[in-house]
């Protein structure tokens, strides 16, 4: 009997809880793509398991309320081996249901297949673990790419010989804006591992796999700026591999693309000049030392062993107070306002290539703490940081080998805090934000310090081989 | 198309399982039928009928293995970076001399002279360690020529199906040795002779699997 | 009669004398399905720790966070390989397989009984493999256990270096070890059935198990071949699923292999491992419904039928986990159909289960109030995944906690229930005791509640676009607090069903301690296992004469009969009807 009444109260709670999800923000966000079919599909569905989940379980529970053994006088059981007829129309009645389901599900998936010939084309790369996008520019044609030629200035892989590549458009923000109303297809490529590009208003996703390029289509009926996310298990960092694309009007689309650079604008930035570097960093050796070697009294971190991107884009955030602009970071606002004196990009490659000439200087370890459990938690740091601490420019990761334990200590807590990190535009920074919440305790950070300092300071030879065919660095 | 050889497999597999299955009578009401005339099996769990089923379901799980890597062998082979491998003229001679070992052994279970009992079967090793002799020395003819496991993916997969069907040769002669042993021991002959008639199937099944393998690598 | 009974011939039964042969390196069916049962529950137990470790994570991310993403992730991983194979895929087939098929069938052991043996201690390798991987350096993999290239074997993937290696190596040794248990399953069933069981007398439990052994056995092939080539990619440099890739930052020295292969090959094995699940769940069920109902099960024959046809069609519906892989995508016409075909003979399966209630003679013991919440989770389970095999619906909802909800809903809650009731109800044959009634409601009714309000909620997670597999949430802008809060309501109940396990394990040692002594045939069953001379059956199990088989297995409150059941082996009576 109990069980019955349970079951009745599970059908009916089932749908309480169906009917009232949406008001709690359990539910589909409104579309924001012309996928209205989808949709559609899903609500088909949606009747036709409801009416059987209803009926067969209500059946269920009265068949036990009814036929429930009652002790003695109960009536024995029906003997009745089949009945086909029944179960022909059962069988028969489930197909139709079947159908009806499956029938408008293949239509749409036809249309999902076949991308009208009017839609623009874009890319979409991934990589561990971040999104970066190409524009096909003015010709309307994206040029030819290949994994071979990926490097630090060409992080696309995009062939230079390619005419039709030299003005397609590199997003490197991890944000990009699509105009309304116009069909897109999106050619979707991964540069390591695959990924999976969703954005939940659209209400399709597609896997970026290597060696492949995958598709998905769709147009945007609504301006708004929508969350993108990673939902292929792509490693580590996976839950971190967010984007966000701005549905524009056209107007502000067109504003927006001509101010983004061209393949050909990126590969002509000129090298940087320590020498000019070297009048502009006066300004900076008050604080951080005539060589970088940094000052504790004035919680200036020492900035020898840096690589120059992380330095320049150190110091770009600084200059847009993507970094420093937070109330509680004192010394952050400090450096917003020096940096704010380089006039230009350029000046500020030029800073930080003077910066990257000073010999590497010794740093001093205060924190104390558990070296062997320091080296578990390090797992997750080495991945994108190294497991030597060496740096990547691929995870845009600084070197934290040589670094001074007092400052690394700091940017976790602002990390953990939101007081680094949380501005919109800081993706790495976001990055950061969730990973530094693994550190739960004093014991935590004490710990992956201690390790951190046990890290020899120099750096393995690959790392460096790379470097110097990039010429960025020494 | 990549699919085909394991849903060629497979549709095979369902078609012989539902084809035994009807001869088992599934359409029959078990309600409507009392005692125990409906069987008509000659044996009960033992024997060779039972060797013989646990044999059979053994070659189709490998069945189904080889297809599996044949169906992967077909995708690969579309993506670009595929070169063909030149097969080593001396694999037509192993081909030659693992037919001879299928047919020692087929003698073997034919012959009611105990002399050429022993010498078929003992030819049946000698042929097979022959074959797998010369598949090694196939592999070294091709290691010489810089064809390493990881030079090209056609390279791979011929590394992995012929140490694959080596490997199932190899546990084929377990079971020989083992029976060999028995029979020119004459300890236990009559186990002995029924490992011979398994083998007997499982060298059949291994030359097809070769022939398969063979003409595969050659025609592509 | 022209039989030979061959196991009869008492030279082929030497009983074991020392303690050692009798528990340890038996050879006795029974003694190995329970070694096995126990080793899976052990390790089962294992997994729903490490799952319980997760939902501290994704319910308390500020208060009970205890782990990091790389232990996040393996246990992810952990979680999910062991549940569907070490312990699913071995406690149904090495555990139920074992202990009831020669019982059910009339037989004194499987056909090979030391390829028996060899095949639990070749399984217990495999574990022990695994659960070493959480010792070596890096620690195990964190891939997800589906293992996709190239995340599986790069840096970047937790436990890339010695955990995935020692996974594939571990399914390696799992794979010959189900293909040894797996010969001797079908060769026993198909030869070593006793006078008078022809196929269509079998008991449904046996058909299930049959047939997932079947599907098992021409399917784990598949992983062993992706598994060998994956090895060989991470080993010697092949590029079999290694496409060119800069890693890190780093160019691979692989060239134009192909992720998507291993996918395929993944899931030709990944699909048939759920029916694996799937089917003995199905046919256990049905027998436990009939048994506690007093009345056949409905439509035997369709049942028969319906298990056969979800076997062949498994193996054609693989790449519906598939659909945005980036693979063909006109595959998805052809697996959304078939996928949805499948769903007819499993819904005829569902009506057969409920018409089997209907006008019977409902005993709500233990085993049938979990057989009952398994028809309930099944449905919900079932219903769910006509949404993601329906090709357009998958594109939304693929990915995210709908996937997770729907397939712990159909695979997890519906099958483990399954075993639960199986357990409690052959637990008196095979303890010789009768277990605690009181203590298992409670356990039937906690678990089936607390399950029920993890997964429902956890749908609509996935409708609003949560996706699976992430460490923490923050800074997605698109959920609300009021999902966050409902992650934690998941985690408290899940917790707590976690927690609740524990009165199942307190009942089996209290009744194996102090349950009363059983009747041999305490439910009024008709199968041949209940009618064993001794209670729990000896070595041998059937004493001088194999039992005769004279009837299905299902004549439950026959008109006319004195008994509201007929066991199989008794004799028709003076003047019983005998039709063909």
């Amino acid at each position: 009997m109990l069980v019955a009444i349970v079951f009745m109260l599970l059908v009916v709670g089932s749908i309480a809880f169906h009917l009232w999800s949406p008001s709690l923000g359990w539910w589909f966000l409104p579309r924001a793509s012309h996928w209205d079919q989808i949709d559609l599909t899903l609500d088909i569905t949606f009747w036709v398991t409801g009416f059987v989940f209803v009926a067969v379980n209500l059946f269920m529970a009265y068949a036990v309320v009814k036929y429930r053994n009652r002790g003695e006088d109960s009536k024995p059981a029906k003997y009745e081996p089949e009945n086909p007829k029944l179960e022909l129309w059962l069988t028969v009645f489930t197909a139709i249901g079947v159908a009806a389901m499956l029938a408008p599900g293949l239509y749409v998936w036809n249309e999902f297949v076949h991308v009208p010939d009017e839609a623009w084309e874009m890319e979409v790369l991934g990589e561990q673990w971040r999104w970066t996008y190409r524009l096909p520019g003015k010709d309307n044609k994206l040029g030819t790419s290949d994994a071979s030629l990926i490097s630090i200035s060409n992080p696309l892989g995009i062939n230079p010989k390619d005419p039709f590549g030299q003005d397609d458009l590199i997003i490197d923000t991890g944000i990009v804006h699509i105009p309304i109303d116009k069909p897109v297809k999106l050619n979707l490529r991964s540069k390591d591992v695959l990924h999976d590009f969703a954005v939940a208003e659209f209400r399709v996703k597609m896997d970026l796999v290597p060696g492949l390029v995958s598709y998905l289509w769709f147009t945007p009926t609504k301006t708004g700026t929508y969350d993108v996310l990673c939902e292929e298990l792509c490693g580590l960092a996976h839950f971190t591999m967010r984007g966000k694309v701005v549905v524009d009007t056209l107007e502000d689309f067109n504003a927006w693309q001509s101010e983004q650079m061209t393949f050909a604008e990126t590969q002509a930035i000129p090298a940087a000049d320590p020498e000019l570097g070297e009048g502009l960093y006066a300004v900076c050796s008050g604080c951080h030392g005539q060589s970088g070697e940094g000052n504790v009294a004035l919680n200036s971190p020492k900035l020898t062993g840096m690589s120059s991107w992380y330095l320049e884009q150190q110091l770009h955030n600084f200059k847009k107070g993507i970094r420093g602009s937070h109330p509680d970071d004192i010394y952050g606002q400090q450096m917003v306002a020096i940096a704010g004196m380089l006039v230009d990009d350029s000046a500020i490659r030029d800073v930080s290539a003077y910066i990257t000439t000073f010999p590497s200087t010794p740093s001093d370890s205060i924190v104390i703490g558990n070296v062997e459990r320091g080296e578990k938690l390090w797992t997750t740091c080495g991945t994108c940081h190294g497991m030597e601490g060496q740096g990547n420019y691929a995870t845009h990761s600084p070197k934290l080998s040589g670094q001074e334990d007092w400052y690394v200590r700091r940017q976790l807590e602002h990390f953990k805090k939101g007081i680094r990190g949380a501005h919109d535009d800081d993706r790495f920074g976001h990055q950061m934000m969730s990973m530094a919440r693994m550190l739960r305790s004093e014991k935590d950070m004490k710990d992956i310090l201690a390790f951190m300092n046990k890290l020899p300071t120099q750096m393995p030879g690959e790392q460096l081989a790379l470097a110097q065919r990039e010429g960025v660095e020494e | 198309m990549e699919a085909i050889s394991i849903l060629a497999f497979i549709f095979t597999a369902v078609a012989i399982s539902y084809w035994w299955l009807w001869r088992q009578r599934i359409f029959d009401k078990p309600w409507v039928e009392e005692g125990t005339e409906a069987d008509d099996r000659e044996t009960i769990g033992g024997g060779l009928a039972t060797a013989n089923t646990a044999l059979f379901a053994f070659l189709a799980v490998v069945t189904s293995l080889f297809a599996l890597f044949i169906s992967a062998y077909f995708t690969r082979m579309e993506l670009n970076d595929w070169s063909p491998l030149t097969e080593p003229s001396s694999l037509w001679f192993n081909t030659g001399i693992l037919m001879l070992a299928s047919v020692s052994v087929h003698w073997c279970t034919r012959t009611i002279n105990k002399t050429t009992y022993k010498a078929m079967l003992l030819a049946t090793g000698v042929f097979t360690f022959g074959f797998i002799w010369g598949q090694y020395a196939a592999w070294q003819q091709l290691w010489a020529a810089g064809y390493y496991l990881n030079t090209n993916p056609a390279n791979s997969f011929f590394f992995l199906f012929t140490a694959l069907h080596a490997l199932h040769l190899f546990g084929g002669l377990w079971v020989w040795t083992r029976a060999t042993f028995r029979v020119f021991t004459e300890v236990d002959v009559e186990k002995a002779k029924m490992s011979v008639e398994l083998c007997r199937t499982y060298w059949h099944f291994l030359l097809i699997v070769w022939l398969v393998l063979f003409a595969l690598l050659l025609s592509t | 009669m022209a039989y030979v009974a061959y196991t009869d011939r008492e030279h082929d039964f030497a009983h074991p004398h020392s303690w050692v042969t009798k528990y340890v390196w038996s050879q006795d069916h029974k003694v190995i399905a329970i070694q096995y049962g126990l080793t899976a529950i052990a390790v089962g137990v294992v997994a729903l720790v490490l799952s319980a470790f997760m939902r501290l994570q994704l319910g308390f991310p500020d208060t009970f966070s205890i782990i990091t993403p790389s232990e996040y992730y393996q246990y992810v991983t952990m979680h999910g390989m062991i549940m569907v194979v070490y312990l699913l895929t071995a406690l149904f087939l090495g555990g139920f397989g074992n202990y009831l098929i020669p019982l059910m069938i009339g037989a004194r052991d499987m056909v090979f009984p030391f390829m028996n043996m060899l095949s639990f201690w070749f399984y217990l390798l495999s574990v022990v493999i695994l659960m070493a991987s959480f010792f070596v350096p890096g620690g195990p993999t964190g891939a997800g256990w589906t293992l996709y290239p190239p995340q599986a074997i790069l840096f970047g993937t937790p436990g890339a270096d010695w955990g995935i290696l020692l996974m594939l190596i571990s399914l390696g040794v799992f794979i010959i070890a189900f293909t040894m248990g797996g010969l001797n399953y079908v060769t026993t069933v198909l030869q070593a059935r006793t006078r008078g069981l022809t196929l269509m007398r079998l008991p449904l439990s046996i058909w299930g198990i049959l047939t997932a052994t079947v599907l098992g056995l021409l399917a784990f092939p598949a992983l062993l071949v992706s598994a060998i080539m994956m090895t060989l990619d991470n080993l010697i440099g092949t590029s079999f699923f290694m496409p060119a890739l800069v890693s890190m930052g780093e160019l691979q020295e692989h060239q134009g292999g192909s992720p998507v292969l291993f996918q395929h090959l993944f899931w030709f094995f990944g699909h048939p491992e759920v029916y694996i699940v799937a089917l003995p769940a199905f046919g256990i069920v049905s027998d436990l419904l009939s048994v506690h109902a007093r009345k056949n099960i409905f439509g035997y024959r369709m049942m028969v039928w319906a298990i056969v046809i979800i076997g062949g069609l498994s193996f054609i519906v693989w790449a519906h986990h598939m659909y945005v892989s980036g693979m063909n995508p006109y595959f998805g016409f052809f697996f959304a159909t078939t996928t949805l075909i499948i769903a007819v003979p499993t819904a005829i399966k569902v009506y057969n289960w409920v018409l089997t209630l209907w006008q019977g003679n409902i005993h709500l013991r233990v085993p049938m109030l979990f057989s009952i919440g398994f028809i309930f989770t099944f449905i919900h389970g079932g219903l769910t995944g006509l949404f993601l095999g329906n090709v357009v619906i998958d594109l939304p909802l693929s990915d995210t906690y709908f996937v997770v909800a729907h397939f712990h809903m159909v695979m997890g809650v519906s099958p483990v229930l399954v075993i639960y009731g199986a357990l409690y109800h052959w637990f008196p044959k095979i303890t010789g005791k009768m277990y605690n009634a009181t203590l298992g409601k409670f356990h039937f009714w906690l678990t089936f509640l607390g399950c029920y309000a993890i997964y429902l909620p956890m749908h609509y997670l996935g409708f609003l676009g949560v996706p699976r597999r992430y460490y923490a949430y923050e800074g997605i802008d698109f959920i609300p607090n009021s999902a966050l809060m409902l992650n934690t309501q998941i985690s408290t109940a899940a917790l707590f069903v976690a927690v609740v396990q524990l009165l199942f394990f307190i009942n089996v040692i209290w009744s194996l301690m102090y349950g009363r002594k059983s009747d041999p045939n305490p439910w009024g069953a008709t199968t041949l296992e209940w009618q064993t001379p001794e209670n729990p059956p000896a070595h041998g199990n059937w004493g001088k004469e194999l039992p005769g088989v004279y009837r299905w297995a299902y004549d439950y409150s026959v008109p006319g009969a004195e008994k509201d059941f007929i066991p199989q082996n008794t004799p028709p009576r003076p003047g019983e009807k005998i039709e063909f």
